[in-house]
């Protein structure tokens, strides 16, 4: 028997609408027996009454292609049938894991929840240390709040000072709930968008409460003399970005999270100033130490002299930004790493949608082997940009092998491939969308950079367009090629201008002569750390928070919204509930940091790294992070499916092994020594890539960043299946990547409708 | 490319170091320099060789963290970028390119390339700040308009990034740059106006305390600041000093 | 006279340790005292000048610059103190200078961001000093010996004698031109500079780049010319 059928259903402007129907059982709702069903509106319509044979025509074309559709989905759940059952029957053992969200409506959660909890009188701060490991935007802020709210704070980065951290690094700006604009926006709007946007994998109690916190945020920044943009009128500027119907984002210029992480550092230097922080440059978590079942305290490395120390504190915040690092090549810093998430994930903490990978569609192509890091370009660019690759392999080939010029190459003769497959919104896309289909392009061989992984952003036709339109304006000749050409250049150039530049620094090319070439490259990770409401990891004590937890992206997170959350987490949310676990530690006293627990933890350190500098290896870091980062990019990048998956995990593993056989680390412990600090760190990666891809392979429905590809429409289009995957995978540690145990947060959505997501 | 490269080692503080001399082949015109970095790094590795230390993290110009005096010039021969960004087709085939740390007493170097910039993270500790604390209640970040042009000047002054190239490049290692960039983006905004006294004469302070050497306006500092901060700035400084001194 | 005015206000007001130990007070102190000797500079050619065409004017003015108690006993000395304060400074701040580098660089290519001019003013600076040990040895000390140690009877006629004679010996004029080639490149960076010092830097700092510009090269030729003019004549 089919499962899936084709329902029409007339509508009121002459057009009816094509669904189809998934039937799957029965289930109890209220009491009553009702169908369970997942219903997919097909993105064309029919004409109920058709009038010319024109139209007959058209209509009949378009059930042959739901039929079609219907068909290919049919297929797709077969192929399926048997993992999904298998996965049914796990669902039914859903450990229950406690977010402890609050009680009430969604809107009051937050409200009533600060009200209600305990908190710390301030004589009683005084005797309580937190440490905060990590200065970005979350942990700068966390730690000047602490701070200022009266607790010893303990702040760690590895870097020379808390300024350089990678949020410096964030470009297009912050999104709040302002309205400023008066544009209709609101906490629910923003709320609502966010839950969109994640694919409908987030929690939205969590989301709710970032809305909310999303005003205050620009408030304080702005107290802190944070120079944001302004209009002639000395009030505040926003923008817009793809994807959403308001103007809400915060911007200064390009360099958004520069201003406000260096607004957060100048907070955390009022702090350190006072004495109320004690800040530890080039210092590295190694470990956490856990004293009866609480996080008290982490073991240091202190990068200079190489020392191992012990630091205590009544709790342990853990923000240390996001793993896209595995990647090896991402738009992250050189020295991001997931190693102080890894370590107390495997000192208790679930580890939480580990594959959930956002993939940025337009940064500068990789140009060789030696290449280190990839370059964001700001997505701004396909407003204006025409993303294409030459129609012909030939001419592709031809491009690749430097014999032809892109600009030669003819209208007829290039595939606009955006435009061509969505033609409603083209170029502008969701990032996930516009990835997948340059990879897409380019695995078939239509690639045009010297490695075949690169596709056309072209600005011609913009500049013309624009010239056009000034020559008009001015009065000039709209006819004289050379001038509309000129003035459009102005445009672009005013639009632009620093990208550009960038553009040409980095690749020699200048990208208003000959379009500009882009490739997607790993750029946020949505999965981290699994933290409750209160922003607690599974491990009593320890928070964890900004990217290096998972909590409020879904599966993909929108545009502008990161420094969002790092600075929400850090100024508002972190340190009220951190109080309510605290009010307990009152009596406790300083920890004493000469008990077994720490002797223990810093001897296991001091081994690892001691196994290090003395294994006799062949090979440099950088030679395994390069293989690793291949297998991840190669397997579990922009789609995935189960046989690279499994062979992906094997590899890893295989990997792994021979990393710690084989790596040569030179240099010693108690010394300067950056080789040893990366082995740490890609150690770490080693073991989280194989969860990556374990997860990635349990999760068989594609949704926001993750793609699989045994999970999409006969067009290729992403589809999610929210009967059995609307839940969090939380894993357990339980000695090794392979054994982890997953637990699963289900995810209720009582305040919002789960719906499609469709840019046809 | 092949190239010469003369390289600054120095195992750490205490030691005294000196150049050696290495060379590289195959180095290709779109590498980065620190990518060039990498490559020798893994030769020295192969070799039995420590590898060169250096500073580097976000690879994209904007942490502040890589530091080199290349050739003479604090981030290299390019304008207006940091060594990340530099990239190897602007030197020649053959090359022999010298490769120091940053070089300031108030920089000591900790290895190789490596120097400890905490001075600069004092000196903003000493007031580069407004003081206030967090909390879901402050004014509307609209409540008081800044005119468009103060606004836009505070915030050229704010996109420095605390690499010390203007330290290195100084023929007096001074920072005034550095601090003045920081006293005029509060200067300019009325949000740090309340607390500009005292943020200008404790800086200051710090800034000589912390052995920086004295502004002799020669302007190095402005040509080789990978992010064009203006000599203005300088010179607001000295304003707001002496205005903070006689008001004090 | 302003200025002095303005730099006594200052010490009065500011602590005056704070001045002279913070980096931009002693900034100040020789910004301030190079546009006091700029000021000096300008008045000293202006009476020069009249050498060159009148010999009676040249004589009745320096005829009361050396007399008038005034200017004997409260210009002339605020004067010295100027040029103390500045070079004193100027010492103590290159000093500091070079002592905030203890490392230097093998290769530093200071010419690619900067001027020679600019990052050269100690040693413009000394050439302009020993020149001035000169000229105090040549004009002021006779002067004073003349005045207050031998005090011989008023002569308001004697001062173009004296300065045509001082200009016989090509070594002295050819010592003289040199070291106002210095003192033109020491301006040609200074001037414009102290401005900067103080704190103003403007839409009309570029007038003022020039105008200093113009009058760094036209003063010292002046000082020149005047000396080549008695030397030919």
């Amino acid at each position: 028997m089919k499962k899936v059928k084709i329902r029409y259903r007339v509508n009121s402007n002459g057009t009816s609408s094509i669904r189809l129907n998934y039937f799957h059982g029965y289930q109890i709702v209220d009491g009553k027996r009702k169908a369970k069903r997942t219903i997919k509106t097909l993105p064309f319509h029919l004409i109920t009454k058709p009038k010319s044979s024109n139209e007959q025509k058209l209509n009949d074309s378009r059930i042959k292609q739901a039929h079609k559709i219907a068909e290919d989905w049919e297929k797709s759940l077969k192929s399926h049938k048997n993992y999904i059952k298998n996965q049914t029957l796990r669902n039914k053992e859903i450990f229950k894991i406690d977010s402890k969200v609050p009680e009430g409506a969604v809107p009051n959660k937050w409200t009533n929840h600060k009200g209600k909890i305990n908190l710390v009188s301030p004589a009683n701060k005084r005797l309580i240390d937190v440490i905060v490991v990590g200065t970005g935007l979350a942990g700068a802020s966390a730690s000047a709040t602490l701070a200022e709210l009266g607790y010893n704070v303990k702040t760690f980065c590895f870097q020379d000072s808390p300024r350089r951290a990678h949020s410096i690094a964030a470009q297009g700006g912050i999104n709040a709930a302002k309205n400023y604009q008066g544009d209709g926006d609101s906490t629910y709007r923003l709320y609502y968008d966010t839950i969109k946007g994640g694919d409908y994998r987030s929690r939205e109690a969590n989301v709710h409460r970032l809305a909310e916190v999303s005003t205050n945020i620009i408030d304080q920044c702005v107290a802190q003399g944070v120079p944001f943009a302004r209009d002639y009128g000395g009030l505040l500027d926003n923008r817009s970005f793809g994807g959403v119907l308001v103007s809400r984002t915060f911007y200064a210029k390009g360099q958004t999270g520069q201003q406000l992480l260096l607004g957060a550092y100048s907070s955390m230097n009022r702090q350190i100033g006072r004495g109320k922080i004690k800040m530890y440059n080039r210092h590295e978590m190694m470990d956490i130490v856990i004293v009866d079942g609480k996080a008290r305290g982490i073991i240091t490395r202190n990068l200079i002299n190489g020392k191992i120390e012990r630091h205590g504190a009544h709790a342990v915040v853990i923000a240390s930004g996001g793993y896209g690092n595995v990647f090896f090549l991402s738009t992250n810093a050189m020295g991001s790493n997931v190693s102080a998430g890894w370590k107390i994930h495997k000192k208790g903490a679930y580890f939480a949608n580990p594959c959930f990978t956002q993939i940025h569609p337009t940064c500068i192509p990789v140009s060789g082997d030696h290449q280190s890091k990839l370059t964001l370009m700001s997505e701004s660019l396909r407003n204006d940009g025409r993303i294409w690759v030459p129609k012909n392999i030939e001419d592709a080939k031809a491009i690749r092998e430097g014999k032809l010029k892109p600009t030669k190459i003819s209208e007829e003769n290039r595939d606009y491939y955006l435009e061509r497959r969505y033609p409603a919104f083209g170029n502008l896309v969701p990032r996930d969308v516009a990835s997948r289909a340059a990879k897409e392009r380019c695995d078939a061989g239509f690639g045009v950079n010297k490695t075949g992984e690169a596709v056309y952003l072209d600005f011609a036709s913009s500049i013309i367009r624009y010239g056009k339109e000034q020559a008009h304006i001015k009065g000039l000749d709209e006819n004289d090629a050379v001038l509309v050409r000129k003035l459009g250049q102005d445009v672009v150039k005013a639009k632009y201008g620093n990208l550009f530049q960038m553009y040409e620094k980095i690749v020699d090319q200048n990208p208003y002569e000959t379009p500009m070439m882009i490739y997607p490259a790993v750029h946020y990770t949505m999965g981290g750390v699994w933290v409750d409401y209160n922003l607690m990891t599974s491990i009593p004590g320890c928070y964890a928070i900004g990217e290096a937890n998972f909590s409020d992206h879904g599966a993909n997170r929108l545009v502008a919204s990161a420094l969002m959350q790092g600075l929400a987490d850090g100024y508002f949310v972190l340190p009220y509930t951190i109080g309510d676990y605290l009010s307990d530690d009152i009596r406790t006293g300083p920890i004493n940091t000469q008990i077994p627990e720490f002797e223990k933890a810093e001897a296991t350190v001091k081994s690892q790294l001691e196994a290090f500098v003395s294994n006799s290896g062949s090979h440099s870091v950088d030679y395994y992070h390069r293989k690793l980062g291949k297998i991840m990019w190669d397997k579990c990048g922009m789609s995935r499916n189960e046989k690279e998956l499994r062979i992906a995990i094997k590899q890893i593993k295989e990997l792994r092994e021979d990393f710690y056989k084989n790596v040569n680390v030179p240099g010693r412990v108690d010394e300067f020594n950056e080789q040893l600090a990366k082995a740490g760190r890609v150690a770490d990666f080693l073991e989280l890539g194989e969860l990556f891809a374990k997860d990635a392979l349990e999760r068989t429905e594609s949704c926001g960043g993750h793609f699989r590809e045994e999970s999409q429409t006969s067009e290729g289009e992403a589809l999610r299946d929210d009967e059995n995957f609307t839940f969090v995978s939380a894993w357990e540690y339980k000695g090794a990547p392979s054994k982890a145990k997953l637990h699963k947060e289900q995810l209720k959505y009582e305040d919002i409708e789960v719906k499609t997501r469709s840019y046809k | 490319m092949n190239l010469t490269l003369k390289i600054w080692r120095q195992a750490n503080s205490n030691t005294k170091g000196k150049i050696e001399t290495y060379q590289i082949s195959e180095v290709s015109p779109d590498m980065s320099f620190l990518e060039m970095m990498d490559v020798l790094n893994e030769e020295l590795i192969e070799k039995g060789i420590d590898p060169v230390a250096f500073d580097h993290d976000c690879r994209e110009g904007i942490c502040g963290m890589c530091s080199m005096f290349i050739n003479g010039e604090a981030h290299g021969p390019d304008r207006l970028v940091t060594t990340c960004q530099l990239h190897m087709r602007k030197f020649k085939d053959g090359d022999t390119i010298t490769i120091e740390p940053f070089r300031a007493r108030a920089f000591p170097v900790i290895k190789d390339l490596t120097v400890d910039r905490s001075s600069f993270d004092r000196i903003q500790q000493a007031g580069g700040f407004v003081s206030v604390n967090t909390s879901g209640n402050t004014q509307d970040a609209n409540a008081i308009p800044i005119d468009k042009k103060d606004a836009d000047k505070a915030f050229d002054a704010a996109t420095c990034i605390g690499c010390g190239a203007c330290v290195a490049t100084c023929k007096n290692a001074s920072a005034m740059l550095f601090v003045s960039a920081k006293v005029s983006q509060y200067a300019l905004l009325p949000q740090g106006k309340v607390e500009a006294t005292d943020r200008v004469l404790n800086m200051v302070n710090q800034m000589d305390e912390e052995g920086f050497g004295n502004c002799t306006n020669t302007g190095a500092c402005e040509i080789e600041c990978p992010k064009g901060i203006s000599l203005e700035n300088i010179a607001r400084m000295n304003r707001e000093y002496l205005f903070a001194s006689l008001k004090g | 006279m302003l200025l002095t005015f303005y730099a006594l206000i200052l010490l009065y007001k500011l602590k005056f340790m704070t001045l002279i130990s913070s980096s931009i007070g002693r900034k100040l102190i020789m910004a301030l005292s190079g546009l006091f000797l700029i000021v000096f500079l300008t008045q000293h050619f202006a009476i020069n000048i009249t050498s060159v065409f009148s010999k009676a004017l040249f004589n009745e003015i320096s005829h009361f610059m050396g007399n008038n108690p005034l200017v004997q006993f409260v210009f002339q000395p605020i004067l010295i103190l100027g040029v103390m304060l500045h070079f004193t400074m100027g010492f103590i701040l290159e000093l500091k200078n070079w002592t905030s580098r203890e490392v230097k660089y093998k290769s530093y290519k200071g010419i690619l961001n900067a001027p020679w001019v600019s990052r050269n003013m100690i040693l413009s600076g000394l050439v302009v000093l020993s020149f001035l040990g000169l000229h105090m040895y040549d004009f002021w000390i006779p002067e004073m010996d003349y005045k207050y140690v031998e005090v011989l009877p008023l002569d308001p006629d004697r001062y173009f004698e004296e300065l045509v004679h001082k200009f016989e010996s090509p070594l002295r004029v050819g010592l003289y031109a040199l070291s106002f080639i210095f003192l033109s490149l020491h301006l040609y960076h200074g001037f414009a500079s102290s401005f900067q010092s103080v704190g103003f830097n403007n839409k009309y700092s570029k007038s003022i780049k020039s105008i200093a510009t113009v009058f760094s090269i036209i003063v010292p030729i002046g000082f020149v010319f005047i000396a080549f003019f008695h030397f030919l004549k």
